[in-house]
């Protein structure tokens, strides 16, 4: 059984066939929807240039060919774990023989949002909907919140100036806590150039509203940004409510071992799961797409093993992290951990053609290199540049080789930046 | 099995070109997935459906 029928769930299910499981594969979801696609949400679907069926991830044919028990509108509220049972919200209990947990996480909130129309989140398509029905009047917008999610919406929303997009933020930068103070300086240089406005190193204290609609954004020095639509892009929260009391561990998410396991023939995988990275020895949970898949299909591959329904052992789930996000002409992809860093090193910086910007950096821990993000890079380039952080190296091990890999590019209008971040400020 | 790729929903990631290297790759300028050979051999069929599992952009179908 499968719980959560989004990108971790699915592809749990499908490799749970593809390996020869031909059980009962119950998977249930509580959206209405088909299991779809969130990245676009924040790009193509915002922008109008797709309609929201593209987002679908499989056409009704394909997901038949899986033979699903597909339950949708349907929430889990408790795990029974002795008697291998879930139990549903309409009270009926589901036995399982092995559970895979994907109910991935859901956005934050501040309080007082509920009360005021034009206050959104986007993480659903509902919320997508939601959102559009409120942009449709036109007007102002205010994105809280400046990480790469609300970055996109930021970006999307200006694309052909359908909108005037302020972002409040209480880091200093655009995108510091992920990427960096120096990197999330030329991001954020790039952002004011497409008109966006930025409103850094904020706390936001509430909401301001009249009539029950949202007017603006209070802020911490007394002042209110005045906005139409409010978009809070402020960080997730795990959906593991409804694990209460069944005897999993859960610490920010399902926490799991190195193969995956909350406990026996019970794994988590995707947003939710929080597991032992062997290579990076510490726990890691990360919100990433291919994370999803490939940890679905790592989860199921393990449950068959322990049932004795597959001829290998059970591997321990030692990825690579990849994450990308498109703003503008940016496509920013990164390979590895970049969290935590407390050195950034940016051996090839060139924003000055807004079209064709390229961009290359690298994060260490205690002078190890973890992680690398890229933006304009050749892909045959940056998969050698990936290569150089699949484990973790010291700088040395790595400097000479990049400057290699990136003199292909040619010599940057200006000359290399190699900037240090400040210490211990990255999550 | 015909194998058939939506370049719009391509987001360039290239797992593809990692799980199936003899029917996908990527353009060298911009990442998006090339299909090789559009009717894999049996033997590629199993690579060829994980890569349509892993796909994150969903851009990727197998029909029989
Ligand atoms: C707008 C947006 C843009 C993004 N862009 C990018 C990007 O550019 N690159 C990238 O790498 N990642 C991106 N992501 C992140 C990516 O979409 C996630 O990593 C991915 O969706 C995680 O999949 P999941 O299956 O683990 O969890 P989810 O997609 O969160 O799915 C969990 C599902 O379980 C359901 N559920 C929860 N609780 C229960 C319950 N008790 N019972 C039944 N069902 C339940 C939920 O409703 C949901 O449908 C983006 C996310 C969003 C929202
Ligand atoms: S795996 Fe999907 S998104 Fe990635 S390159 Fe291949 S087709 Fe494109």
């Amino acid at each position: 059984m499968v719980a959560g029928a989004s990108a971790a769930g699915l592809s749990a299910a499908e490799t749970l066939r593809r390996k020869g499981y031909d059980g009962r594969l119950v998977v249930i979801g509580d959206e209405p929807h088909p299991p779809y696609e969130r990245p676009p949400l924040s790009k193509q679907v915002l922008t109008g240039e797709w309609d929201e069926q593209r987002t679908a991830m499989r056409d009704p044919a394909a997901l038949d060919g899986s033979a699903l028990d597909l339950r949708l509108g349907v929430r889990a509220r408790g795990l029974d774990l002795g008697g291998r049972r879930v139990i549903l919200d309409d009270g009926e209990h589901l036995a399982f023989d092995g559970l895979i947990i994907a109910t991935g996480v859901r956005a934050r909130t501040l309080a007082g949002a509920q009360a005021l129309s034009g206050v959104h989140t986007l993480r659903t398509l509902d919320d997508l909907a939601a959102l559009r029905a409120s942009l449709w009047a036109g007007g102002t917008v205010a994105v809280v919140g400046s990480g790469p999610l609300g970055m996109e919406v930021a970006s999307s929303l200006t694309a052909r100036n359908a909108h005037e997009v302020t972002v409040i933020t209480d880091e200093s930068v655009p995108m510091e806590r992920v990427f960096g103070p120096a990197v999330g300086e030329m991001l954020g240089r790039i952002h004011r150039s497409r008109g966006v406005k930025l409103h850094t190193g904020q706390t936001v204290t509430g909401l301001a509203g009249t009539r029950g609609r949202v007017s603006g954004v209070r802020l911490a020095d007394g002042t209110t940004v005045p906005a139409d639509t409010v978009v809070l892009a402020i960080g997730s929260v795990p959906n593991t409510e409804w694990l209460a009391g069944s005897g999993l561990t859960v610490d920010r998410g399902v926490r799991c071992d190195a193969y995956s396991a909350a406990a026996p023939l019970v794994y988590a995988a995707g947003d939710v799961a929080h597991w032992d990275h062997r290579v990076h020895g510490e726990p890691v949970r990360t919100e990433h797409r291919i994370n999803a898949t490939e940890q679905g299909a790592v989860a199921a591959h393990n449950l068959l093993s322990e049932l004795g329904a597959a001829p290998e052992p059970r591997a321990a789930y030692t990825p690579v992290p990849y994450f990308w996000s498109d703003q503008y002409a940016l496509k920013l992809q990164a390979y590895g951990l970049l969290h935590g860093a407390d050195r950034v090193e940016v051996p090839y910086a060139d924003l000055d053609d807004p079209d064709r910007p390229r961009l290359a950096a690298f994060y260490a821990r205690q002078g190890l290199v973890r992680g690398v993000l890229g933006t304009g890079i050749p892909p045959r380039v940056l998969r050698e540049l990936r290569g150089l952080v699949t484990l973790p190296k010291p700088w040395e091990d790595i400097r000479g080789r990049a400057a290699e890999l990136l003199a292909a590019l040619g010599s940057p209008r200006h000359p290399a930046v190699t900037r240090d971040a400040d210490r211990g400020k990255a999550r | 099995m015909k194998v058939v790729a939506d370049y719009d929903k391509c987001c360039a990631a290239g797992q593809c070109a990692i799980l199936a290297p003899d029917v996908f790759d990527q353009d060298e300028d911009d990442g998006i997935v090339l299909v090789l050979d559009p009717e894999p051999p049996a033997h590629l069929h199993d690579a060829v459906l994980q890569a349509v599992t892993a796909c994150p952009g969903s851009a990727l179908k197998a029909l029989r």
